[in-house]
């Protein structure tokens, strides 16, 4: 019997629900073109999928390091207000100062580089510091929704925008955009997993710090790199959902996303420190977790109990992969080889 | 040797400094903030916070993290008032199923931490999830607790200290859960073994200390102690909601933190943590007081308390391992 | 004159298997009362888990363990330690962050109405201390005192349970010459009272200075069991270190050839604090430089300073003629330097990383995380690596962590021949794995050494070492404290320089 792949479970938990939807829910694999545009179920997760796909991306790289980010949720407000607040110019902003004069590539720019400085700070306070990276990425989880309040205001910026609103329900080539912007920002991770060394950095750093700094890596730097990467993608996300409610909600923005992204990613087949990290995995996380809320959405059971089967899948998945739970159904059936995970 | 004492005891000092100052100092900025009746009315309104924060110290103790008691909190509140509500069942029954529901979950917490090494910060992530999820299932809608028992001897009950002040029935509960928080931890071997496990886990497997049963017993302890807060929530507002009490874990994390508990494990207090509740109250306080200032500026001087907090306990940390290594 | 004491603790035919060694074979071990009996072996020999198997913490295979007539088969730490065998490790098992009176009644403590009772608990505390003429104020932290003294500690907890015997784990590696002197007086004290005491430690003054018996394991087996006033230091040495052990043809010492390089590294009385006292080494190109000493000599903390992994803190550290100050990982890997650690799985192997990624990782991180090799590359470079290194299974695609131990070791000295250091630093690279892999290990380094590679070699097996080394230096007791070249270097002359009495 050859070993799953670490993103195996996450594979065949997705079949198994698209299965289901196959045979339980009519229309579901449809698609029809309205405006030139392609609409149904399989293109409606994907392109809910992408705030939580982009989060989890950065996170990949997280936890595979042995850390986590609390603060992406709080990133995406922070860069959402920015984006809005240089869009309306509000009175009472602090940002009111900055007249950009309506130029995309700028607004980008300045609202990236907001995310970029949470990225450093997270990267900062884990790996020069030292603290705990559930606690140090806290620190911006709760202030960092004080600051999106503060740059906004405390209102919900509203705004009339089509260029830029295009980023968020526009569409390309009849695809609706955020789903590009996920194609193309996890091929892009997928190319620094795999173009360069920086997935076996990740891969080193998390296997074993010590023989990674005997082998000549800088562990601070790679957990750093990943961390700024996690910001910039909730910052993306974050720009995306702006654009796309045509508003910032400093409150709402983003709430409860960095969980979602952190089940993805576990999910997925990433653990702590097993020196073994997927963004594939973390893809199809963020696909099955939002094709759950889909079909238990579209079954008619009420929206709720989509947090509920997304605890079990993702405790079950976890258990599945934990050895001590193999252990335990391996001593069950004691005739069974154990099958020694190398030299204890 | 008392140097050493000081060093243990050193965070909890600043944090009681600190409590006072601003205390003393929000003060005498505002009139009226003197009075023993904004005194006990901070016990009141931040009662629930203070019983999930004596249950989160355990934890962190131990070198673990719960962040499943905010959604506990939404969970039992709306089950207690759905209960009340629509089954009509006794206050006191009520009350107790959640209770119940809380200690159940706690429990398989605590059995995923310590028998299966799941992280923590994961199993109790979809801890939250299952939660808020039951939470919403039951009930969208605020339900009003109109229940005679409920409210004449639960949630409209105060004792009066002078004319103006008074003590309701949550801040009771509150201040025995501290008083019964500070107990265990301090004066029974569950407690003293929490402390150990947090110290160095290996160590106190050699000594024979029994681990995974005091880590299971503490994800219980966490899993009771946010539904009871629930239970206190519930009579604090007369009414269940199943979003309320969203993201508490973070001020119960930060109100032990603030209070000088490490979250390596090991060292911290039950009173500091009711320190570190009264810092979150008092800035909350004075905020709102002020007027001007607006409420996000509560969590902003929150973080930025909390990383003050962080860089002085890592400090203190750092000078303790270049004394040894020396 | 402890001839006619009974034995308390008997220990017959232990058999002990890990996946793919087998760690002890049949060893008998027995300990009278009111005796100090000293276990003594190099790492390997199986002490460690002779040691756990007595205290529960592993369950033999075979054999039995017997306690004042009664068989034992312990399954946990707790089960030894109600039995009455207490122990006390080499790194202090205790609790830092608690008081030193819990620390000794910690998991006992007396208990009323109000909870722990902390007088009793305290009174008790300060009893047990008394039992070993300590005074200390027992509500302190216990990370108030010195490691001599929580090591005191330890034992009072150990005795607080009524041990019959105690087991005091390499309980020296980390106290000075004083503080040693007073455990020695408690030790003494506590024979007195007719306790039976094993005595692990690899510092062989104190062998001597305080042990009645004493067994030497080595590679799992037990060697032989000597009154310590009837065993010769000479004779110890060479019975721990198993001259004759070495399957290797022992003849041929290594050739004299570029005995006068001249030197790119240079450490003029380089030390740290705790680790390593007056380095005096010259290091050229083609050399083998042998360091020898017993295990917790130093040897290893040396390498590490050149390594850059720890920092010195005295001296000069000279390379390429110029003075070093700051020193790390990265610095020492770019100026050509490398390291095969001791401590493979936890300093060296990436355990779930595949033995290609495992093998090009220094290579990589050389070159930068843009440049990355392409994967055919990779594949063609660390098959190529793998292969002339002998690395079976020739799979690299294999998780690094299914190897047996000699091919992990092979797998990471072709880590560093990608990158082609002029220095490799070789701990203990043959420990643990099979002869024929040490045969191809010495020869790889001999063949290098002559295309002008520099190594240094440190190795307990005394045979490598006179058959490797072009220079050797000995360390004893965290001290520098000869260095042997050409002709001097022979097994006999390094065991005298090890064993020679510091007194």
């Amino acid at each position: 019997m050859k070993k799953l792949p670490p993103w195996g479970w996450a594979v065949i938990v997705l079949l198994l629900v698209l299965l289901f939807n196959l045979v339980k829910t009519p229309g579901f694999f449809e698609f029809h073109v309205r405006d030139g545009r392609i609409y149904g179920s399989l293109i409606d997760i994907l392109n809910r999928a992408t705030p939580v796909l982009l989060l989890s991306l950065g996170m990949t790289l997280v936890i595979a390091t042995g850390g986590v980010d609390l603060s992406v949720g709080a990133v995406m407000a922070m860069t959402g207000a920015t984006a809005a607040c240089l869009i309306a110019q509000p009175t009472n902003s602090p940002l009111s100062s900055i007249n950009v004069h309506q130029s995309i590539p700028q607004i980008i720019v300045i609202s990236l580089f907001v995310a970029l400085l949470c990225g450093t700070f997270n990267g900062m306070l884990v790996s020069w510091l030292g603290l705990q990276p559930i606690v140090a990425t806290l620190l911006l989880m709760v202030a960092g929704r004080g600051i999106a309040q503060l740059l906004s205001n405390g209102q919900i910026i509203t705004f009339q925008f089509p260029a830029f609103q295009a980023i968020g329900n526009g569409g390309t080539l009849g695809l609706p955009n955020p789903m590009w912007i996920g194609v193309i920002v996890a091929c892009l991770f997928g190319l620094l997993v795999r173009g360069t060394a920086l997935g076996l950095f990740v891969s080193a750093v998390g296997s074993n710090p010590i023989a990674a700094k005997n082998s000549g890596i800088n562990p601070g730097r790679v957990k750093m790199v990943a961390y700024v990467l996690t910001a910039l993608c909730a910052g993306i996300a974050g720009i995306i959902g702006t654009a796309d409610i045509q508003a910032a909600d400093a409150t709402n923005a983003g709430l409860n996303l960095e969980l979602d992204a952190i089940l993805a990613v576990s999910v997925g087949g990433t653990f702590s420190n097993s020196g073994r990290f997927s963004i594939f995995g973390s893809v199809v996380g963020a696909i099955l977790m939002q094709t759950l809320t889909t079909t238990i959405l579209t079954r008619g059971v009420s929206a709720d109990a989509t947090l509920i089967i997304k605890a079990i899948v993702v405790v079950t998945v976890c258990l599945l992969q934990s050895p001590e739970f193999r252990n335990l159904f391996s001593k069950l059936g004691s005739f069974v080889p154990k099958k020694s995970g190398g030299v204890a | 040797m008392s140097r050493a004492n000081l060093q243990a005891k050193l965070p909890v000092m600043i944090t009681a400094v600190v409590f006072l100052a601003l205390y003393l100092g929000a003060g005498l900025h505002f009139d009226n903030f003197l009075t023993l009746r904004v005194f006990f009315n901070q016990f009141s309104t931040n009662s629930f916070l203070g019983i999930v924060a004596v249950g989160m110290t355990f934890v962190i103790l131990t070198g673990g993290i719960d962040l499943s008691v905010g959604s506990m909190i939404g969970c039992t509140s709306i089950m207690a008032a759905s209960l009340m509500k629509f089954h009509h069942v006794h206050p006191l029954v009520g009350l107790g199923i959640p209770l119940l529901f809380g200690i159940l979950i706690g429990y398989t917490q605590g059995v995923l931490v310590a028998k299966f090494s799941l992280p923590p910060f994961l199993v109790t992530l979809a801890g939250l999830f299952f939660c808020r999820g039951v939470a919403l299932f039951i009930s969208q809608e605020t339900l009003n607790i109109e229940d005679e028992f409920f409210k004449k001897s639960l949630s409209e009950v105060s004792f009066h200290i002078t004319d103006k002040a008074t003590v309701s029935v949550p801040s009771i509960i509150f201040i025995l859960v501290v008083a019964v928080g500070m107990f265990v931890s301090l004066r029974t071997p569950f407690g003293r073994n929490v402390f150990a496990i947090g110290g160095n886990r290996q160590s106190a497997e050699l000594m024979g200390l029994p681990v995974r049963k005091t880590l299971i017993g503490v994800y219980t302890l966490s899993g009771f102690l946010g539904a009871l807060g629930g239970a206190v929530f519930t009579i604090f507002t007369s009414s269940g909601n199943a979003t309320s009490a969203t993201g508490l874990e973070l001020d119960a994390i930060a109100a032990a933190v603030i209070g000088g508990t490490l979250l390596s494990g090991g060292y911290g207090s039950v009173f500091g943590t009711l320190l570190g509740v009264g810092i979150l109250g008092v800035v909350q306080t004075a905020i709102a007081f002020d007027g001007n200032l607006n409420s996000w500026w509560t969590k902003i001087v929150i973080g930025a308390l909390l990383m003050a907090f962080m860089l002085v306990q890592k400090g203190i940390e750092r000078a303790a391992t270049r004394k040894v290594t020396v | 004159m402890a001839g006619e004491r009974p034995t308390c603790l008997q220990l017959t035919g232990i058999g002990k298997r890990f996946p793919g060694v087998v760690a002890l074979a049949g060893v008998d071990f027995d300990l009278r009362q009111g005796e100090i009996h000293a276990l003594l072996g190099e790492n390997g020999a199986g002490k460690s888990t002779l040691i756990k198997v007595m205290t529960g913490v592993y369950t033999a295979d075979d054999g039995t363990v017997d306690l004042n007539g009664k068989q034992y088969a312990f399954k946990t730490p707790q089960e030894a330690v109600n039995a009455g065998i207490s122990t006390v490790y080499q790194e202090v098992n205790l609790l830092p962050n608690l008081s030193i009176a819990e620390n000794i009644c910690l998991g006992r403590e007396a208990k009323g109405a109000f909870g722990i009772k902390w007088n009793d608990v305290r009174a008790r505390a300060v009893k047990a201390l008394a039992r070993l003429d300590l005074k200390l104020d027992v509500k302190a932290p216990l990370s108030s005192l010195s490691i001599a003294l929580q090591q005191m500690v330890a034992i009072a907890r150990a005795l607080d349970v009524s041990a019959k015997v105690l087991v005091l784990d390499e309980p020296t590696s980390s106290l000075d010459a004083h503080e040693v002197e007073q455990l020695f007086a408690t030790m003494r004290k506590l024979r007195e009272e007719g306790l039976g005491i094993i005595f692990v430690t690899h510092f062989l003054d104190q062998v001597y200075a305080v042990s009645d018996r004493i067994t030497i394991l080595r590679n799992g087996q037990k060697i032989g069991v000597w009154n310590a006033s009837e065993l010769p230091r000479l004779e110890l040495v060479s019975q721990m270190i198993g001259r004759d052990a070495a399957v290797l043809e022992s003849q041929g010492t290594a050739s004299l050839t570029t005995e006068t390089s001249t030197p790119f590294l240079t450490f003029e009385g380089v030390g740290r604090k705790g680790a390593i006292e007056g380095v005096q080494l010259n290091i050229g190109p083609g050399q083998v430089m042998g360091f020898a000493g017993l295990l917790g000599s130093g040897r290893s903390e040396t390498v590490r300073l050149i390594f850059g992994a720890d920092t010195k803190d005295s001296g000069n550290f000279l390379l390429d003629g110029r003075t070093i100050q700051r020193f790390n990982q990265r610095k020492a890997i770019l100026s050509g330097i490398g390291l095969c650690p001791e401590d493979r799985k936890k300093e060296g192997v990436f355990p779930e990383l595949s033995i290609r990624e495992n093998i090009l990782v220094v290579y990589q991180a050389k070159r930068g995380w843009l440049r990355k090799l392409s994967l055919p590359k990779q594949k063609q470079m660390a098959g190529a690596l793998a292969k002339d290194l002998g690395v079976h299974p020739p799979d690299i695609e294999r998780p690094i962590q299914f190897l047996s131990g000699g091919n992990q070791q092979k797998a990471l000295l072709a880590r560093w021949m990608a990158v082609e250091p002029r220095l490799l630093l070789l701990d203990e690279p043959t420990r643990g794995i099979d002869v024929g892999a040490k045969f191809e290990i010495m020869s790889l380094v001999s063949k290098q050494r002559e295309e002008g590679r520099s190594f240094v070699f440190v190795s307990s097996e005394l045979t490598e070492v006179v058959r490797t080394c072009q220079s050797v230096l000995v360390m004893r007791d965290r001290k520098a404290i000869k260095t042997l070249t050409g002709k001097e270097i022979t097994e006999d002359s390094i065991i005298h320089a090890i064993a020679e009495d510091s007194k």
